[in-house]
């Protein structure tokens, strides 16, 4: 007779049986899987429209099996509230890099966030441009060497970086804020639970929510995956902390 | 059948999941995959205690585990 097996985890349903494009060690293909073992322990497989943006996750439609339309760069929460708006029974979800939601798309995040419509944004910050080479990003760390920072960020030539999870937060609009890493086991479940909150907070009507994900560029940081796991521990989350910086009643 | 189930031609050999394995089962092989790649391996299939952690780690979707049910 057989053995029987009995699963501890199997592939998502609505994960496609692709191989992504990503880097070795990039923890974007982390979060995509998180999104899609969320869609499908939430029954949102037939409803669900993710919107991607510019960035290294501009392919990111290609890999789920539920609808996905692709904005213009820095654009996704404008698309994303425009979807809900006409759909308002689909579950609408906007994927961006932190070069799309904290730079180029900084106004469209802070007014989807004042507006307070119920979509859900998975924000990933891992400090750089990844897709054309890593350049400086808004949320690189002071004293951080990239293409366009060879000396390291300063505050006199470049800013400082900005903690946009903190600054979403002031705001009225949104029913939940949350900073989470991706660096470690014990991390990712966190960070399920804390995408699992803002898919609630949108699925129950309540209001925008945001989930920020520190996240590795193992290649642009020039360090291996496991090096860059130890990076975001060391000198990534003491500048951006662990969090729920936001939570309205009836999100939990 | 095989409690810890690495897809070789997903895999890209970043290490993650050898890293955070509590009972160090995991290894880089040293054969190719179709992209070049050194798939991992688990080198014990019975130390496997389905904690759960490389299939947590891995960004590739390449690990699936399975456990036998107690008879």
């Amino acid at each position: 007779m057989a053995e029987q097996m009995k699963v501890i985890y199997e592939r998502p349903k609505s994960w496609a049986n692709k191989v992504t494009h990503y880097c070795p060690g990039c923890t974007h293909g982390v979060a995509h899987r998180l999104i899609a073992e969320l869609v499908d322990e939430m029954g949102l497989m037939d409803k669900t429209i993710g919107v991607w943006p510019v960035g290294c996750s501009v392919l990111g439609y290609d890999y789920f099996n539920f609808d996905s339309v692709e904005a213009a760069h820095g654009r996704a929460p404008a698309m994303a509230t425009g979807i809900k708006v006409t759909n308002p029974d689909n579950f609408v979800f906007a994927y961006q890099g932190d070069g799309d939601l904290a730079s180029i798309g900084m106004a469209e995040i802070v007014h989807a966030a004042a507006r307070g419509w119920p979509i859900t944004v998975i924000f990933i910050n891992n400090g750089n441009y990844g897709m054309t080479g890593g350049q400086m990003a808004p949320t690189t760390l002071l004293g951080q060497k990239t293409t366009t920072s060879p000396l390291g960020r300063t505050p006199q030539t470049n800013g400082f970086p900005i903690r946009v999870a903190e600054m979403l937060a002031q705001l009225d609009g949104p029913a939940y804020i949350a900073r989470v890493s991706l660096d470690s086991p014990v991390n990712i479940r966190k960070a399920k639970s804390a995408m699992r909150k803002a898919f609630n907070a949108q699925v129950r009507g309540i209001g925008f929510s945001l989930v920020e994900c520190l996240s590795t560029c193992p290649t642009n940081w020039r360090l291996t995956p496991v090096e860059s796991m130890e990076r975001v521990r060391k000198e990534v989350m003491p500048y951006f902390p662990l969090g729920e910086f936001k939570v309205v009643e009836g999100v939990l | 059948m095989e409690r810890v189930s690495i897809d070789e031609q997903r895999c890209k050999s970043c290490g993650l999941c050898i890293s955070v394995c509590p009972v160090k089962i995991l290894i880089i092989s040293d054969r190719l995959n179709a992209r070049g790649f050194r798939p991992a391996q688990c080198t014990d299939q019975d130390k496997c205690t389905s904690c759960g952690s490389c299939a947590l780690v891995c960004p590739d979707v390449a690990i699936e585990l399975y456990r036998e049910v107690k008879a």
